[in-house]
């Protein structure tokens, strides 16, 4: 990191011990992964540099914010409404749990066997390693899982937690219940900011939030060229870093790198190589720094052409109406665009299949691979519902469950590069 | 004059290498993987003459292709091409190997359609078999497979876990349970574990089983009586991921 953050870190608190080791951890890891690619686009000097800051300038941002009497909100989950965080004039950090860490203080009140995310997020907060969460006034969790709510309760042990309750169907009595729970965190949040929700302050936010999703829409529609312009693994940490860059300037920069892909794509030029297999990825959220097996999948030759994820198109596909006459219909409409996501919490889910079939034809993917964090039974049960749809359709199929560890890669790049040969 | 092709499978326990002329075998080694798997394979490769055109497989093959193989395919890939030569019109292939346990189910023309693969921990392997063995007190899996044929069923094993069957197995020993009982009940598990594996792949006969553990006969027994249909072994079954690539060059 460029500057010395030291003394903003000891003022936030943190372990600067074990945070010195959570970073040196980091750096080799990402130039293997990243900076080794042949022929990346120019406009990823931009994302390469938020990552270097990721502990630094952001965290100073958020400082400068609070400075102002501005709050800052950390959301787990893509169902947490930005727009009425920005609304308020406060910032939405999507929290990342993407490493295991503080796993020994993690497991003091957690079950040893859990999934790798809500680990890392209890690790991270016992361990006092993450500026974003130590920046936080408030943790907003929601519901999607038994293992995250119940760890929610535990968690408010050690930081302000407020939970939405996110239903489990998607009948109209569901929408009014999600509805009421939209506008009650919209209370809160007026709460917590000090600041009134207007008309305007909410239009304007649901506005900067889709400029945002537009752009990654771009993005994600630039993929459909074959050869695809960018790696998937490229694609993966923008929608990593949208969860909590400046949206704005983020916004711009990926408009700004649509432009140059643009052109790449009138010369024909893709990151992957010409003939590259395209691999659709589907499954549990990736959150920095997990790129594990989007590294294993393009170092063996295919190319990811999509994210099914909510670290992907989950996050960012369907906008909301910017032509809400007031603040009631506008929350209406942004909670109908939230229950919209087809996460595997939902029974049934049938969006989420029929979304797959759809996008493996409109991205011409000769195959999709299924990736589950261990222990994450909505997703690892729901891999049947997909299998069955993908196989009356023909498209290929591959399911993989692992965790943050790496001593799986050898045996998991086997079956992705057999994978790979069965669908050449 | 066909340049000559050969196969050579890094796998966790043991290196084979396979020598075709045109499509027969003109030789074929097995060494054990030792300590220095990338100098064994090597030298393994040292008395092939230098046109010769080398396709790797097995753990190792990424390494091999960095330093003597042209070109590398997947076990997967090798043991269906492999098992394919050597019984055509085989529908499914049975692979356990020293770490792990690989079902391929193949399409009419002998294409890989699908595949399973054991969860990261190696239980139900060669390792898990050789674990045991040890633990019984015998000298050799060979001989720990040939002397649990003569064990009566009855007794199980629940874990497969290779540390909690372990125990298992040794508590059972306490209670004066008969050792060829109890190598019976491990072996059955293998079984058990490959088979849940075959059903998940949706398995067709004619079966071929292929890797090490297919030379242990109570495997072979048990999983026959398991199995509805022909289970083929081949005569060498830790060679054909190698001919398997040999074929693939």
């Amino acid at each position: 990191m460029a500057s010395d953050y030291r003394s903003m870190w000891e003022s936030l608190g943190l372990d600067l011990e074990a945070h010195d080791q959570l970073l040196q951890a980091l750096p080799p890891t990402y130039g293997d992964v990243y900076l080794k690619q042949n022929d990346r686009p120019a406009g990823m000097e931009y994302f390469d540099f938020v990552i270097n800051e990721i502990h630094g300038l952001r965290i100073q941002e958020l400082q400068e914010h609070k400075a102002r009497g501005g709050k800052v909100v950390g959301a787990f989950c893509v169902f947490v409404p930005e727009e009425i965080v920005r609304a308020a004039g406060g910032i939405c950090i999507g929290l990342c749990s993407g490493i295991e860490i503080g796993a020994a203080q993690a497991e003091k009140v957690l079950p040893r066997n859990i999934c790798p995310l809500i680990k890392s997020f209890m690790g991270f907060k016992l361990s006092r390693v993450c500026p974003y969460f130590e920046s936080c006034d408030v943790v907003v969790g929601e519901t999607t899982c038994d293992g995250k709510k119940k760890a929610f309760e535990i968690l408010s042990d050690y930081v302000p937690v407020y939970v939405m309750e996110t239903p489990q169907m998607k009948r109209a009595k569901d929408m009014s219940l999600w509805r009421s729970e939209v506008w009650d965190f919209m209370a809160r949040v007026e709460e917590i900011t000090g600041n009134r929700i207007t008309k305007d302050s909410l239009g304007g936010a649901v506005k900067e939030v889709n400029a945002k999703r537009r752009a990654l829409i771009r993005l994600a529609e630039l993929r459909k060229n074959n050869p695809a312009p960018i790696s998937g693994k490229d694609c993966l940490l923008i929608e990593q870093i949208a969860m909590y860059d400046d949206v704005e300037r983020f916004t711009a920069k990926v408009n700004e790198l649509c432009d140059e892909l643009e052109t790449r794509v009138k010369e024909g030029k893709g990151a992957n190589g010409a003939g590259a297999p395209r691999v659709i990825v589907s499954g549990t959220p990736m959150a920095i720094p997990n790129w594990k097996v989007p590294h294993i999948i393009e170092s063996s030759g295919a190319a990811i052409v999509a994210e099914e994820l909510c670290t992907g198109l989950r996050y960012f596909e369907n906008t909301v109406p910017e032509d809400g006459e007031d603040v009631e219909q506008m929350l209406n409409d942004i909670a109908q665009r939230y229950l919209d996501i087809n996460c595997a919490c939902f029974t049934p889910n049938g969006g989420r299949t029929e979304k797959l079939v759809q996008l493996a034809a409109e991205y011409e993917a000769d195959g999709v691979i299924h990736c589950s964090l261990a222990f994450c039974d909505p997703y690892m049960v729901e891999a049947n519902r997909v299998e069955k749809a993908l196989k009356e359709h023909g498209i290929p199929l591959l399911k993989i469950e692992t965790d943050y560890g790496q001593e799986d890669s050898g045996q998991l790049k086997t079956r992705v590069e057999a994978f790979l040969e069965m669908i050449r | 004059m066909e340049t000559v092709r050969a196969g050579i499978d890094i796998g966790s326990r043991t290196i084979a290498l396979v020598v075709l002329d045109g499509l027969e075998t003109v030789r074929s080694m097995l060494e054990d993987t030792g300590f220095n798997p990338g100098q064994r394979a090597k030298e393994m490769v040292a008395s092939l003459p230098p046109e010769a055109s080398v396709t790797a497989t097995g753990y190792g093959r990424h390494a091999a292709k960095a330093g003597f193989a042209q070109r590398v395919v997947t076990e997967i890939k090798a043991h269906a091409l492999g098992a394919g030569r050597l019984f055509p019109g085989a529908r499914t292939v049975l692979d356990i190997g020293g770490q792990d346990t690989k079902v391929i189910v193949l399409d009419d023309s002998g294409d890989v359609a699908d595949f399973q693969m054991n969860d990261k921990c190696a239980a139900g392997t060669g390792k898990f078999l050789e674990v045991m063995a040890g633990a019984l007190g015998y000298g050799s899996v060979g001989e720990f497979g040939r002397d649990s044929m003569a064990g009566s069923p009855g007794t199980k094993i629940t874990s497969m876990c290779t540390v909690f069957a372990e125990s298992e197995a040794v508590s059972l020993l306490h209670r004066g349970v008969d050792r060829r009982d109890i190598g019976r009940a491990l072996h059955a598990a293998v079984v058990e574990r490959a088979f849940g594996l075959l059903q998940r792949a949706g398995y067709e006969v004619p079966l071929v089983f292929t890797g090490g553990v297919a030379l242990n006969p109570c495997v072979v027994a048990l999983l026959r009586e398991r199995i509805k249909g022909a289970v083929l072994v081949p005569e060498m079954p830790q060679m054909v991921g190698a001919l398997g690539a040999a074929l693939a060059g």
